[in-house]
């Protein structure tokens, strides 16, 4: 194997994470720093022509291309698992801008106990009221010490939105239930689609507290603290699954890239595969670099003073394993971390309204809508709901094309093809519409990731297999707020309601979100976390995690701005102490 | 530098087929010739010959068939057959999705609930060449007999794909090959690739704002390359 020049820094992954940590080390520092990307080369101009559904939102262009590696999932530890051998209930991105160039840019925080979810409910109902088998954590952080760098990230991405608690003082019109915010959101609302205004007037007049959605595809032109500057979004449909051909989107090509390419101490290569994380033994104990398979197709050893790891869930728990980087983590005896709180936010369809009017939901974004979080707070009393935690409805005008969304019919229909079929379809076309739910999902011990021991990759190394299922506690969830969806889009005016039928095993062929978590967590001990809250590997202290695979447990909010956030504090942590010092953070 | 290559160092290519409709069906499909240049039919023109990707003739007749019995031309508007949807068809198996180009293919292939997906290994090219064979002389029977026919099929993998495939050969852009002259997105209301709504979003609430489409090559001025025309 050829070894390479040595560098200050390698970064595994040139997603958000990633590309974030290079701009902050390569722009404040004059350290040497490579960012290895397994996908291709892309910039924000390519969007300029992408909006064909077919190649783009069917067949998945912006994907990780399965045929090369996949994950295997099984539903518990008593059983073999399959792979999965085509995407659906995530979609994880390949290439510059991983996941941040084709997502939805759907920005909320989470709650401020998330963060500490173990000791706040165990204080508010006892020892007793978490779910037998959970493994939730606290994080070892709070989130009066992450909001300064949440408001660096609304700065970054120009976020669009109504604030509703601005240092505790609550404003009516933004969401009164989230946690405080230092500032405003640095632009308006967004325009608010058909859909959201039927969904925002009957939410309202049930009592509920609904709010423009925050978004990071923002509502008017934007100059950020960096000095790159955007235009407001022109609601042309083309985003989720899309790069965005305005580049009103925030994504890591057009907030990123553009000043990476102006350092010459940063490089980004493409088509870099990396197999392991290299590291020196007990007792010295610390990380050499990565070895890679590069886009000649040869193995080459990068070694780095500093490895970060920021290639998503999967691969951040994969690498560790392969590597032999930790003890991996066992259910049965509640020894080892390296695979342990799988989790994935529990989102669901939770009640589709077909309308008489038409409802021009061609026109739209990612994230242009209203949402209400009354049972998405941290002060609601759940001891008589039957579940913990909650999660928030919405209406999002994502903007609809007519291949994913010709079909979706009222149960009432019963044709799936033919002409009285395509007559159904073609009317409800353009009249249907969907309140969504998006929920927490609490850790269990028995939902974790390994290594399959059957199936590989085309390089001959095991797949990561992920073991996951719901739990009562997220089908109590889902019973309980599909009614009141259906209550809202009865208000809305709705002449047909399908109500989501209800959870019931894992179904990986129903997207559910690319918001999967765990597997490298963070917490205040090594005995039960990966990392430390600064992001920093407990036993490697020149090893960096950076991204959602560093999540105790599943908020019911999007994950961006807070895997963001975290990058932000550890980027200050490395450039203010630990280069003077290096050694452990926290 | 021969002027020819020898014929003795290509394949031997099997004999082509073609698919003949009539171009009055096709509102204005993109029709490649042998060297892949792309014209477009105009309504005027006699009966065309499309040269097939991957079906023979006798099986792209049978598609088309079936694909305007699923999606069928009626008083609500046209289907399958004036779209266009055999040729989307014959061009997606042609391509990278027809050959499983991106999906996970190592064995061992193992039966699992409905929840973990397909899991078999036949690709898109395979379940229609074998789904095809149950559907022998299904172009020649009636409207009638046709649906009984697909009737008896209609839980199978191969139906739910044709299904699936019909769907998106009308609805596609049309450098796709399907969604001829945009029929498609006229029947639901869809205008394409529009670059701005942003004076429009807001003002239309309740009312169809119902914009004449635009293909992505029309809208964009670019010639875009589909993906099933790449190597």
């Amino acid at each position: 194997m050829k070894t390479l020049p040595a560098v200050d820094a390698v970064i595994v992954g040139g997603g958000w994470a990633g590309l974030l940590m290079a701009k902050e080390l390569g722009a404040r520092t004059s350290l040497s720093v490579v960012v290895l990307e397994r996908g291709p080369s892309r910039q924000s101009s390519d969007y300029a022509t992408d909006m064909d559904e077919l190649d783009y939102a069917i067949r998945l262009r912006m994907m990780q291309d399965l045929s090369s590696e996949t994950v295997t999932l099984r539903h518990d530890g008593s059983r073999s698992a399959v792979p999965l051998r085509q995407h659906g209930a995530f979609l994880p991105g390949a290439g510059v801008g991983g996941s941040g160039e084709h997502w939805n840019a759907q920005v909320p925080r989470f709650l401020p106990d998330c963060f500490e979810l173990l000791s706040k409910t165990t204080a508010r109902y006892g020892a007793n009221a978490l779910p037998e088998g959970h493994a939730v954590r606290d994080w070892g952080i709070t989130y009066a010490e992450l909001e300064p760098y949440y408001t660096r990230v609304d700065k970054l991405l120009g976020t669009s939105g109504q604030a509703g608690n601005i240092r505790g003082q609550l404003i009516d019109g933004g969401n009164i239930f989230e946690g405080w915010r230092s500032e405003p959101y640095p632009t308006p609302p967004t325009k608010v689609p058909y859909f959201a205004a039927l969904f925002r007037d009957a939410a309202k007049s049930l009592g509920y507290h609904p709010y423009p959605a925050p978004s990071a595809n923002i509502s008017r032109a934007y100059t950020n603290p960096d000095g790159i500057s955007r235009g407001g979004c022109t609601y042309c449909g083309f985003c989720g699954r899309f790069g965005c051909m305005v580049g009103a989107k925030a994504q890591p090509t057009n907030l990123l890239l553009p000043i990476i390419q102006k350092r010459k101490n940063v490089s980004l290569r493409t088509g870099a595969r990396v197999r392991r994380i290299l590291f020196e033994p007990a007792p010295k104990f610390a990380a050499r670099g990565v070895s890679y398979v590069d886009a000649r197709g040869q193995e080459v050893f990068q070694p780095a003073s500093v490895v970060f790891l920021a290639s998503w869930t999967f691969n951040n728990t994969r690498l560790l394993l392969l590597s032999g980087i930790g003890e991996p983590y066992d259910p049965a005896t509640g020894r080892g971390t390296v695979g342990s709180n799988l989790t994935h936010q529990v989102t669901l369809p939770a009640a589709t309204a077909f309308f008489d009017q038409p409802l021009n939901r061609f026109m739209g974004s990612g994230s242009a809508g209203f949402l209400f979080s009354d049972y998405d707070r941290d002060d609601l009393d759940r001891s008589s709901l039957g579940f913990l935690r909650g999660g928030y409805f919405g209406a999002r005008g994502y903007g609809f094309q007519p291949i994913g969304a010709f079909g979706v019919l009222p149960n009432s229909v019963k044709a799936t093809w033919g002409s009285d079929w395509k007559k159904a379809a073609v009317f409800f076309y353009d009249r249907t519409a969907t309140i969504g739910f998006a929920g927490e999902h609490l850790a269990y011990k028995t939902n974790l990731m390994d290594l399959d021991p059957v199936y590989k990759d085309t390089l001959g190394d095991p797949l990561l297999r992920l073991t996951l299922d719901w739990r009562d506690n997220e089908r109590r969830m889902a019973e309980f707020v599909t009614p009141i969806a259906v209550q809202v889009a009865r208000a809305m005016g709705a002449r047909e309601i399908n109500a989501f039928p209800g959870l019931r095993s894992y179904d990986a062929t129903r997207y559910n979100s690319t918001h999967v978590q765990g597997g490298t967590i963070m917490g205040d001990s090594p005995a039960h976390a990966v990392v430390s809250p600064y992001l920093q590997h407990w036993q490697l202290p020149n090893l960096f995690i950076l991204g959602g695979s560093t999540f105790p447990q599943n908020a019911s909010a999007n994950p961006t701005p807070t895997i963001l956030a975290f990058v932000y504090r550890t980027a200050d942590a490395i450039i203010d102490r630990y280069l003077k010092h290096p050694g452990p953070l926290a | 530098m021969p002027r020819l290559r020898s014929s003795v160092t290509l394949p031997l290519m099997r004999r082509r087929h073609f698919l003949t409709l009539s171009a009055a069906t096709l509102g204005g499909v993109l029709v490649y010739s042998l060297d892949r240049k792309a014209s477009l039919l105009s309504a005027q023109q006699g009966p065309v010959r499309i040269p097939l990707r991957f079906l023979t003739e006798t099986e792209a007749l049978i598609v088309a068939a079936a694909a305007s019995r699923i999606f069928p031309s009626d008083d609500s508007g046209p289907g399958a057959r004036e779209a266009g949807v055999a040729v989307f068809i014959d061009r997606q198996l042609a391509g990278s999705y027809g050959r499983d180009r991106f999906r996970y293919t190592q064995p061992p292939f193992e039966d699992a609930p409905r929840e973990f997906g397909y899991q078999g290994r036949a690709t898109p090219r395979q379940i229609y060449r074998e789904g095809l064979k149950g559907l022998e002389g299904f172009h020649l029977l009636s409207p009638t007999a046709q649906d009984e026919a697909l009737g008896k099929i209609e839980s199978t993998l191969f139906f739910s794909l044709l299904r699936q495939n019909t769907i998106e050969g009308m609805f596609c852009d049309p450098i796709h090959g399907g969604n001829a002259g945009m029929l498609g997105w006229q029947l639901v209301g869809f205008p394409g690739p529009r670059m701005s709504n942003l004076e429009e979003i807001e003002k239309y609430y309740g009312q169809a704002f119902r914009p004449e489409p635009l293909s992505l090559r029309q809208a964009t001025g670019a010639k875009v390359r589909p993906s099933e025309d790449e190597p």
